[in-house]
Order: C-alpha cells, then sequence, then structure tokens
C-alpha cells in the first residue's frame, strides 16, 4: 500500500473504535485519506442522535418504573396487612419534590433484586464466562433465568444494546467516541439506584447526544436539568431552608449536585471556586427537580422547576450577583460557568488528554481551550480542531484503550453485531468498567494507570483467548491482522501472529497486540 | 457477629450505590515478604491499610456524645448513650457506633484504639484530590502515579517473593501503587488464557512495547486463583457482605507462611449526603460491614493477629452540623481506626478541638488537631522499623512537622 498506513491507525484507533472486519475497506479508506476518514462521520445530520423504535422517553421510563414500584408495594401490602393502606398512600405522595426514605428504599430494593444478575451473566450460568462479543446466541442454548427480567433489567439492556451496536456498526467511530467521552465527563451512575439504571441510557441519549456537535453551554443545561443528573446527585432532595418546603419539612440544603457541576463539570478542582461559591450555587439550583409518580408538579419524570423548594433572594457566585428569577436564576449562573476561562482550559484538557495522551501536549490543549473560548463552546469546532491538529496526528499511539473501546473494537474486528449484550456487560465489569456505573461522580480513569495495570493485562489476556476460543475456528487470524493493521503492522507481530499455535492463539494473540491495544 | 450480619442483611437495600462486581471492594498487597519475616526473634509483622472512599462521618462512628454541642449539629441521625440501640461507651466521652460490636470487644480487649480529630493535611473538599492525597502521601494534590505504602515497602528488605495462591483484581489502590511490585485478588474466578499464550505475548510486548510487557509480566506473577468456593460471589452480595468477603479472602492470603505481610484494601460507599442514618440505616449498614470486615481479619489470621496492625483511615470527614437532607456534606476531622493483636489499644487518642461554632474549622467541619500521617508514620515505624529520615523525605514528602506518633503499638 502506497498511502499512509501509521495515519489510518491513528485515523482508526485514536479517532475512531477501529477498523471493521468483513468488507468494510476500513484501513484502505483511512489510508488514503485519514482526515476525511474521520471527518466524513461529523457531516451528517444529527449522527449523534440514537433513535429506536424500542427506546423510551425518560418520561415514559419514569412511568414504567413508578407503575412497576407501585405494583410491588402494592403486592407486599397486600400480602402483609390487607386492611393496611397506610404505606402505600404515604409512598407515591413523597414521590414529590422531597422523596422519603421509604420511597428510595423500595426503588433500592428494585435496583438490589438486579444487581447480581449483571455479575452472575458474567459468571454464566451455563459455564460461558465474563467475555466480550459474540454472535447472539440461540434462544434455546442457554437454561431460562430463574426469573424474568423486571423493567429495570430490561430497559438497562436495551439501552445498552442500542449503543454497542451503534458503536460496532459505526464507520469510523469517532461519533460515538465523543459520546462515550462526553457522556463520561457529564458521567451519572447507573449503581445509584433502580431510577438511575432505568434512566442511564436516555440520560445520554437527551442529554449528551443531541450536543456533541453543539454548544458546550445547552449541553451543560441539557445535563444538569435532566432527571437521571438531579437523582444521581441528590438535587430533588435539596431544599432551600427557607423556601416554603424547606421550613415546612424542616429540610435543607444538599451541595452535592452544586459541588460536581463546578469541580467536574466545568471549572474544575482547581476552576477558582470557594465553599461560599458551592454552598451558593446549591441555594440557586434548589426547586430543579423532576415530577414524581402523581404528577403533582408536572408530567411524571419530566424536569420541574418547583418555586416551592427554591431558597428565594438573590445570590452571589464566583463573584456576580444573580438576582431572583425562578429556574433562569440557575440557567445563568450554568451559562457563565459555561463560558469561564478555567471552564474552557479544563475541558479542553480533558479532551486532549483523552484522544491523544496522558500528558497533554500543553501547545495543543492552549489551542483546544482558544477555540472553545472564541467559538462560546462550539463542541464541533472544537473537535475539528483536534481532528486539524498535526500534534493529534503526530503523537505516538501511547494510550491504551480502555475496557469499552477494547470490547466495542473486538466487535468491530470480529463483524459481529451482538444481539444480546451479556457478555459485553460482563466483561465491562470484569475489567473494571461497568457501563454507565463509574463508582463515582467523576467518571472513569482515562489514563495507562488505570487501564495498563497489571491486573487489567492479566485479565484482558483472558478476555482475548475466551472471544478467541468461541470465534476463532470461523476467521482467519492473519486476514484481521491485514484488517486491523496492515502494513502498518511490526514483523514482530505478524510473526507472533503467523506462529501461533492455534487459530484460537493466534487470535487472542492478535487482541492483544499493540496494534489492537494502543490508540 | 452473625447477628450483626442478619440485621444488616435485611437492610441491604441501601448499598446498592456502590455495589458492582465486587462490591465496591478491593485487595491488593506486596509481591515479597519482608527479609526480617522470619527472623530469628520471631517477630513476623502484618500490616493492613484500609481505605475508606467517600469520607466517613467520623462524629457518627465515634460520636464525641459528652460534647455539649454534639446532639444539636447532628440533629436526627445523633447517636445517644442510651436505649436499646445506645451507643456503647468508650470512655465517659465518646460513645461507639451501635453497629460495631467487634470493634467494641476488641477495644475492651485493649486491641483497638481511636485516633480522632484527625486529618491529611488536605483541606478543601474533593473527594478524588482528598482521596490522592490520603493514598499517595504527598502534601497536596496533583497527578502522581505511586502510594505512600507502596514506596514504603521500597525501603524494606526485599526476601522471598510472595506464592500464596492469589489471583488478580481489576484495581490496585492508589495507596499501593508504584515501584514495588504488587499483587492484587479479587473475588471472581474467570478461566485463564493459557500459560502458552501468556508467554507468547509476554515475547511480543517484551520487543515491542516494554510498558504492557511490565504491566503483563505483574500481572502473570499473581496467575493462580484463590481456591475455595467461599471466595466467589454469591447472589445477592451487598456492600457490607462483600466487604466481609474480601477480607476473609485476604486474611487466608495473609495467614499463610508464604503469603503477603503488608497489603491494602478499599471499601468504597462512605459518601452519605442524604439519609445518613444513625444508630441504624445507611451508615450503620456500612460500619456492621467494616466491623465484620475486621472480626474477618482478626479470625482468619488466627495465629497471625498477635502480630497485626490495621488501620482504617478515610480522605476526610464530614460537616459537624447535618445538611438539609439527614446526611453530612464534605467535611475536614474524622476519624482513624487501629485494630489489631499488636496496637496498643483501649485508647481514645485525641486533642479534642470542641464543637463549639468558633472551634469548627472554617465553622463548619471538626477541627483537626492530629495529622493523619503522624499516625501512619508511627506505625510503619514500630510496627516495620521505618527510619524517620525516610518516612519524613520519600514515603510522605515534605512531611517533617508530623513527626512519628509514638506508642501505638504494644
Amino acid at each position: 500500500m502506497a498511502r499512509d498506513s501509521q495515519a489510518a491507525l491513528v485515523a482508526l484507533n485514536r479517532f475512531g473504535f477501529g477498523a471493521r472486519g468483513g468488507a468494510s475497506g476500513d484501513f484502505i479508506n483511512a489510508a488514503s485519506d485519514p482526515r476525511g476518514f474521520v471527518k466524513a462521520e461529523l457531516n451528517r445530520t444529527n449522527g449523534a442522535l440514537l433513535e429506536l423504535p424500542g427506546l423510551a422517553s425518560t418520561p415514559a421510563l419514569a412511568k414504567a418504573v413508578f407503575d412497576y414500584q407501585f405494583e410491588i408495594q402494592q403486592a407486599r401490602n397486600a400480602a402483609a396487612k390487607p386492611g393496611n393502606r397506610g404505606a402505600a398512600t404515604e409512598a407515591p405522595q413523597s414521590s414529590e419534590a422531597a422523596p422519603k426514605q421509604t420511597r428510595n428504599l423500595s426503588l433500592n430494593r428494585i435496583a438490589m433484586e438486579m444487581a447480581p444478575k449483571e455479575p452472575s451473566m458474567q459468571q454464566g450460568e451455563a459455564g460461558s464466562a465474563a467475555a466480550p462479543p459474540a454472535e447472539p446466541m440461540p434462544p434455546g442454548a442457554k437454561a431460562p433465568p430463574p426469573q424474568p427480567p423486571n423493567v429495570i433489567q430490561k430497559t438497562f439492556r436495551a439501552e445498552a444494546l442500542a449503543r454497542i451496536q451503534r458503536a460496532t456498526m459505526a464507520d469510523c467511530g469517532i461519533v460515538e467516541r465523543l459520546v462515550a467521552f462526553w457522556s463520561n465527563h457529564f458521567c451519572i451512575s447507573a449503581s445509584k439506584g433502580g431510577l438511575a439504571r432505568m434512566w442511564a441510557g436516555s440520560f445520554e441519549r437527551e442529554a449528551i447526544r443531541p450536543h456533541v456537535f453543539g454548544r458546550f453551554t445547552d449541553m451543560l443545561k441539557a445535563v444538569e436539568q435532566h432527571p437521571a443528573m438531579l437523582f444521581f446527585l441528590d438535587n430533588q432532595q435539596s431544599l432551600g431552608p427557607d423556601s416554603r418546603a424547606g421550613i415546612f419539612r424542616n429540610r435543607g440544603l444538599n451541595e452535592n449536585l452544586a459541588r460536581e457541576i463546578m469541580e467536574l463539570h466545568t471549572l474544575g478542582v482547581d476552576g477558582g471556586y470557594t465553599q461560599e461559591d458551592v454552598t451558593s450555587l446549591a441555594r440557586v439550583i434548589t426547586g430543579w427537580t423532576y415530577a414524581g409518580r402523581l404528577g403533582q408538579l408536572g408530567t411524571p419524570g419530566t424536569f420541574v422547576f418547583n418555586a416551592n423548594a427554591h431558597q428565594p433572594g438573590a445570590h452571589r457566585v464566583l463573584g456576580k450577583t444573580y438576582e431572583a428569577g425562578g429556574v433562569a436564576q440557575g440557567e445563568a449562573v450554568l451559562a457563565d460557568l459555561a463560558r469561564h476561562p478555567s471552564t474552557a482550559k479544563f475541558v479542553a484538557a480533558k479532551f486532549v488528554r483523552h484522544f491523544v495522551a496522558d500528558d497533554p501536549p500543553p501547545a495543543l490543549v492552549a489551542r483546544l481551550q482558544d477555540v472553545f473560548t472564541r467559538t462560546d463552546g462550539d463542541l464541533r469546532a472544537m473537535t475539528l480542531a483536534l481532528i486539524d491538529a498535526d500534534e493529534a496526528w503526530k503523537a505516538p499511539l501511547t494510550k491504551i484503550r480502555s475496557p469499552y473501546e477494547f470490547m466495542i473494537a473486538t466487535g468491530r474486528v470480529l463483524a459481529r453485531i451482538p444481539g444480546d449484550p451479556g457478555r459485553y456487560l460482563g466483561g465491562l465489569n470484569t475489567l473494571g468498567q461497568p457501563l454507565w456505573s463509574p463508582a463515582g461522580p467523576n467518571g472513569f480513569p482515562d489514563t495507562n494507570a488505570a487501564w495498563a495495570a497489571p491486573e487489567g493485562m492479566k485479565l484482558r489476556l483472558d478476555i482475548a483467548a475466551q472471544v478467541a476460543s468461541r470465534i476463532a475456528d470461523s476467521v482467519d487470524p492473519r486476514d484481521l491482522l491485514e484488517v486491523v493493521a496492515a502494513n502498518a503492522a511490526s514483523p514482530e507481530t505478524r510473526r507472533t501472529v503467523e506462529r501461533a499455535e492455534t487459530r484460537q492463539q493466534a487470535l487472542a494473540l492478535l487482541l492483544m497486540s499493540p496494534e489492537f491495544q494502543r490508540r | 457477629m452473625e447477628t450483626t450480619m442478619d440485621c444488616c442483611e435485611s437492610r441491604a437495600s441501601s448499598l446498592t450505590r456502590r455495589s458492582l462486581l465486587f462490591g465496591g471492594a478491593s485487595f491488593a498487597a506486596w509481591a515479597y515478604l519482608p527479609k526480617f519475616a522470619r527472623a530469628a526473634e520471631g517477630r513476623d509483622p502484618r500490616l493492613i491499610v484500609v481505605i475508606l472512599r467517600g469520607a466517613l462521618d467520623g462524629l457518627a462512628t465515634v460520636a464525641p456524645i459528652g460534647d455539649p454541642d454534639y446532639a444539636a449539629l447532628h440533629g436526627s441521625i445523633a447517636l445517644t448513650s442510651s436505649g436499646a440501640k445506645g451507643a456503647t461507651m468508650l470512655d465517659n466521652f465518646f460513645g461507639l457506633h451501635p453497629a460495631m460490636p467487634e470493634f467494641s470487644r476488641m477495644y475492651r480487649e485493649k486491641r483497638a484504639a481511636v485516633v480522632h480529630a484527625v486529618a491529611t493535611s488536605y483541606r478543601e473538599r474533593s473527594h478524588f484530590d482528598g482521596q490522592d492525597v490520603l493514598e499517595s502521601g504527598f502534601a497536596g494534590p496533583g497527578r502522581v502515579q505511586s502510594g505512600w505504602l507502596n514506596r514504603a515497602l521500597e525501603s524494606l528488605p526485599r526476601g522471598e517473593r510472595v506464592t500464596s495462591g492469589l489471583a488478580v483484581g481489576p484495581t490496585t489502590p492508589l495507596i499501593l501503587r508504584g515501584a514495588a511490585p504488587t499483587v492484587a485478588w479479587a473475588p471472581v474466578a474467570l478461566p485463564q488464557a493459557a500459560e502458552d499464550t501468556a508467554m507468547r505475548l509476554m515475547d511480543l510486548y517484551s520487543q515491542r512495547d516494554p510498558a504492557l510487557a511490565k504491566a503483563l509480566a505483574a500481572g502473570l506473577q499473581l496467575d493462580k486463583v484463590a481456591k475455595g468456593d467461599d471466595m466467589k460471589p454469591k447472589p445477592g452480595i451487598n456492600g457490607a457482605a462483600a466487604m466481609r468477603l474480601v477480607a476473609r479472602g485476604a486474611a487466608k492470603l495473609m495467614a499463610a507462611d508464604d503469603g503477603p505481610r503488608i497489603a491494602a484494601l478499599a471499601f468504597d460507599g462512605w459518601d452519605t449526603h442524604a439519609n445518613e442514618g444513625g444508630a441504624t440505616g445507611r451508615l450503620a449498614q456500612l460500619l456492621g460491614g467494616l466491623d465484620g470486615a475486621l472480626a474477618e481479619f482478626e479470625s482468619g489470621l488466627a495465629a497471625r493477629w498477635r502480630d497485626t496492625v490495621v488501620v482504617v483511615a478515610t480522605e476526610f470527614g464530614r460537616t459537624a452540623r447535618i445538611n438539609g437532607t439527614e446526611g453530612t456534606d464534605h467535611g475536614t476531622g474524622t476519624v482513624a481506626l487501629l485494630v489489631g493483636g499488636a496496637v496498643k489499644g483501649g485508647r481514645i487518642i485525641s486533642d479534642w478541638p470542641g464543637l463549639k461554632p468558633a472551634n469548627l474549622y472554617q465553622g463548619r467541619d471538626l477541627a483537626p488537631t492530629t495529622d493523619l500521617r503522624a499516625v501512619f508514620k508511627g506505625v510503619l515505624h514500630d510496627h516495620l522499623g521505618i527510619g524517620e529520615s525516610a518516612l519524613a523525605q520519600t514515603v510522605f514528602p515534605d512531611s517533617a512537622s508530623a513527626k512519628p506518633m509514638k506508642g501505638l503499638l504494644a
């Protein structure tokens, strides 16, 4: 090939999810016009949206989970004490602005019922242990699970499947990489409880995807007003101490969301805010909640501004006074945070760290920061600036794929569109990156220190070996090496693959080769 | 013990936030035996550091019930010294959370101690920076790749390699990351790649990718899965049970003659912003899990318990006054716990600052009066014989002002 093979690796692996097997021609296309290959995907209208018949809106999902929860509650009450309706009437009422513990408990219990299911998927009741991509299992091949999955499990798996399929089929994968990046930047965690698990997918579809090529300020507002985020960081429980609800219930502020907006979503921990700013922002966004099951505040599962819970008056954040103005007061603060120089710096550095290097080249960060600032946070402009930057093409491929990137890339090169997300979810659990379930609001780490650790590499090898043991009979690993790296493959890797004892071993080694692991 | 766990499991529902595959619990250890492990004197110390991620409410764990301001500040979740679910008074001032009967017993047996109003040198309120400071041992946050326990190991004479059955978990906590090789274990059974495949890959990496070669080589050393069905995660496992399970496995590994001597565990889930609970509730469940884990160490280490020190620490404390959602927000001063046969226990070590508004740090947090590094340094010095200059320079850089605390060990 007379084309630029090294640039093809960058286009496919640094910017995308890796070359697809079959007759995709990805490597040749990427080698002939590396930048064009990456940018082609950016030019499709609404290319980041994910709308499928089976995927419901957040309010519709809320209704389903509220109904499910209510049914369980009814059944429990009926079983416990036929005459006692006290608990049944109390719980729904409390699902408005400030839910009581009873409601949380029952939601969490729902999540608890399903929590072990994912690991046990991974354990594989029928001996099929944690492993990633595969063709859909024949329906009859698996022993039926003891209980049918509940609505939360079903939803989570459907959302996961849609995301995995989209990433597996994408041409380059840059759009899905961007979705994953922003989704991790503004992460929620499904392990928070039933509602978070129910909404993990719709949160990404509704708050992240529409803005991946839009403006940061719009994504920020969509995220912080999304019921999933409000639930994840407890804002639906936060009441202005001097609001009507606060006085009536004798409850008050919860700083959780306000702090993470500043620390993780916009300014960064060193971004120049104080504890007072956090507390003040917490006051500003009191009343930002979602309507509960009874819909007293609005359609259940929609964002609502509950004036009764809002701390009245003007508030001062980062030296500026925001006059009372209902929901607009908080929106004004968010808009200023989105525009703050610290935000531009924080976001640009994180973006470059994700795509280029653990220690992002300062000049490149500065350029993206400048683009972000000049364009008022235009994320398409920032993305294009990265793709146009020489550093992004010249920097060696030193980063290791995250577990998610590794598993998606594996499915792509093997040309297997999954019909069931089970193996992916299990593999991600094993490798320490359970889908949409980071341990904290800072999301999953994004450095080699986290993903190229001894334990992780050993587990990755085990998973590669398992995939290979299932798949390798139907592929020729030597052909796949051409798909993955063509003449950019090192002689050592080529030799290692060619000299393997079995097809299985050759495939496992290919999936673990630096050409496949580095990006 | 069994009663405690039963009651915890019946209220397991609110632990789901961090109940991932391993229940938010991880274990990693130094891959070598210290040279003095089999020294003629017969002393063979074990050290376990338990990191509680999320910021433990020290005022709810060891409550200053005798402080006149405590009850009002902690409000509806404050512990009291009376009643069926009353705190266990450790002296006439401090009461221990009722979910910790094992710690209470060890305290009576003088094998458990509390250090109160303690904090690292970190004074902001970010979990992630706070954990970095706690685990890195550096005076301030920043992107670092090594932890203080790992650097402490580098100054220990290195003996034989740990050969006990160790498997791999997906993560090593920062406290143990660094140049000194570590091993990790997690209660998961995963079919392994054939050894030959691994060797071929090692060969490729050593030619093409030295960094991956190093990582995989370390990973492969840990190739043997800890045997025993009791170490597999069970369906329905919750955070408290996971803590016990990981502690049981860790103790089993560490009790062996050729098992690891120095280890770190991390338990997630202590960030109790809302509905923290008092004598019962969310924090009570977590503390019950921690208490169970400490008991697992004791019973699993058996004869080795005599020479064991377990240090339990967290990145910072929580606000003295509860917030508007019956929880607590990020604070400063908190507790550290010391447990083990080698601990000079039955004591609360504290220069109590008091909870009057003027005495609170920034008007909101328990003021720190003891530097947590002094506690760590005291243990490393007296238990492992690490010299003061190494402690002040490499293990805890820029920590000369925090002298090793004396007399923590029996």
